[in-house]
């Protein structure tokens, strides 16, 4: 059996899909879930702040190939009900990970706004709902593009987690092709396509950057 | 009848207790100018009038009615709240600009959020953002900062930043007007154009009541003069009565202290 370059491609893009899936189901859910973390892990609460920083010391503190086999096995284990997709079971590991590390950045980026601007609302009569969403959020927003960025491009090359429950994306697919044909070049080969990804993220990241860079303080 | 009533307002932050009763009234149309050195409390009794501390005791009252009263123990509605918070304005040391709004935002943001409740707001809410933004361009020219409108704070130098700050306060539509040392954080050059709003608010007869190092100023300015020192209101008068013939040996001493440098 034989395979040409633009078979190995197609087979690659096949898992390709998988991995660009799980990446934007991720950010999609773990970019809002952030945000209460963050405000129960800042909460004056604090059974809800300990419980927060617990979760989020657990999930940042073991590793998420870990954490992707204990969603995918233990629901199955414990209480007889396995997943039955196991791309879902990937996704809510990822989501539940990604939270927890957004949620910290949010966290450092919403401490590190002046006490100032909280008082100049409050002394504006603005509730503090309204201060957050109209004062406060947007230069959070303007300090955490970098850190985020940061993050963002680790989760691709995370994705890549995923084979070890035997969801088949990028490498996973290269790996079959290594079985399959015997031909070791495309699990290289795979490097282009996270590189291609990351590099128009990065171009994206910079745009957003200059965007809001309207402004300083 | 008093615009601002001050009594027996007590403070404390663990066991420092910072204000010690201080009791006192403003009224309507006059500047007062409270001085003192670092950690007198007076910013702490300007911040507990603004509601950005509570006080442990005493009794504010602004226009008749009670923001602040240690003796109740009833709980002040978020409206009540709001229409009291909005009786007085705040300008801080600080500035505190909003930096991803131009001058005019900043001036017209609250009062743009505010007019949401208002029930004609639906079908005219064009003609009253163009109403309050012509409102913000006008407390801008009062300022002198017609032509930075469009600037954000970051384009302003110090100077410009704290007139934008007097115009976003003015925009509300205070009784009072507070500034807490509105030059402190500005370089000497700049401290006149701030000192000339001022007098020219004083001007127009508003009520404001100014925290200040600065000596001249407060003499100049000010109709009546309160000398913290230690917590307790140490002396009160006229200009003249404070600086040129002091009762208390501290205010003497303080005063002193300022005409020698």
């Amino acid at each position: 059996m034989s395979i040409d370059f633009i078979g190995v491609n197609l087979q690659l893009l096949d898992g390709f899909k998988y991995t660009l899936i799980l990446f934007f189901a991720t950010l999609a859910a773990a970019i809002p879930l952030g945000l209460p973390i963050a405000f129960g892990s800042m909460s004056r609460f604090k059974p809800i702040r300990l419980i927060t920083r617990a979760f989020v010391w657990v999930i940042r503190g073991t590793p998420l190939m870990l954490q992707v086999m204990v969603v995918f096995y233990v629901p199955g284990l414990l209480f007889g009900m396995p997943f039955k997709s196991r791309m879902a079971a990937v996704i809510i590991a990822f989501i539940i990970n990604y939270a927890a590390y957004f949620s910290e950045i949010y966290r450092g980026g919403i401490e590190s706004i002046p006490v100032g601007q909280y008082e100049a609302g409050q002394v504006l009569g603005l509730t503090k709902t309204q201060t957050f969403f109209k004062v406060i959020l947007f230069q959070v927003i303007k300090r955490i593009v970098a850190p985020m960025s940061n993050e963002i491009i680790t989760l691709v090359k995370d994705t890549s987690l995923a084979r070890v429950i035997a969801v088949g994306e990028l490498i996973m697919a290269a790996q079959d092709i290594v079985s399959v044909y015997g031909l070791l070049w495309p699990l290289f080969y795979t490097a282009i396509f996270y590189l291609i990804f990351c590099g128009v993220l990065t171009l994206l990241f910079g745009k957003l950057e200059k965007k809001l860079d309207y402004y300083r303080g | 009848m008093a615009i601002l009533e001050v009594k027996d307002l007590k403070k404390s932050f663990g066991k420092t207790e910072v204000l010690k009763g201080i009791s006192f009234s403003l009224e309507e149309k006059n500047v007062l100018a409270i001085i003192g050195s670092s950690g007198s409390g007076k910013t702490t009794l300007l911040r507990c009038i603004n509601m950005l501390e509570t006080a442990d005791s005493g009794l504010i009252t602004v226009d008749g009615s009670a923001i602040f009263d240690g003796d109740s123990d009833e709980k002040l509605t978020a409206q009540q709240k709001l229409e009291n918070q909005l009786k007085i304005g705040l300008v801080f040391q600080s500035f505190n600009l909003f930096p991803q709004y131009t001058a005019l935002e900043n001036v017209t943001l609250a009062v743009k959020a505010h007019a949401k409740s208002r029930p004609d707001f639906k079908e005219n809410h064009k003609a009253i953002y163009k109403e309050i933004d012509e409102l913000g361009m006008s407390l801008l020219k009062k300022v002198g900062l017609e032509n930075k409108a469009n600037n954000y704070p970051c384009q302003l130098s110090g100077g410009q930043q704290q007139r934008v700050s007097i115009a976003r306060a003015m925009a509300l539509n205070p009784k009072i007007l507070f500034f807490d040392e509105p030059t402190s954080a500005l370089d000497p050059e700049l401290t006149g154009e701030i000192l000339k709003v001022i007098k020219s608010l004083a001007a127009e007869k508003m009520t404001m009541v100014i925290v200040t190092h600065e000596m001249a100023f407060a003499r100049e300015a000010a109709d009546r003069i309160i000398f913290m020192d230690n917590g307790v209101i140490e002396e009160e008068g006229t200009p003249e009565e404070v600086f040129d013939h002091p009762k208390s040996e501290r205010t003497k001493a303080f005063i002193a202290g300022y005409t020698e440098v």
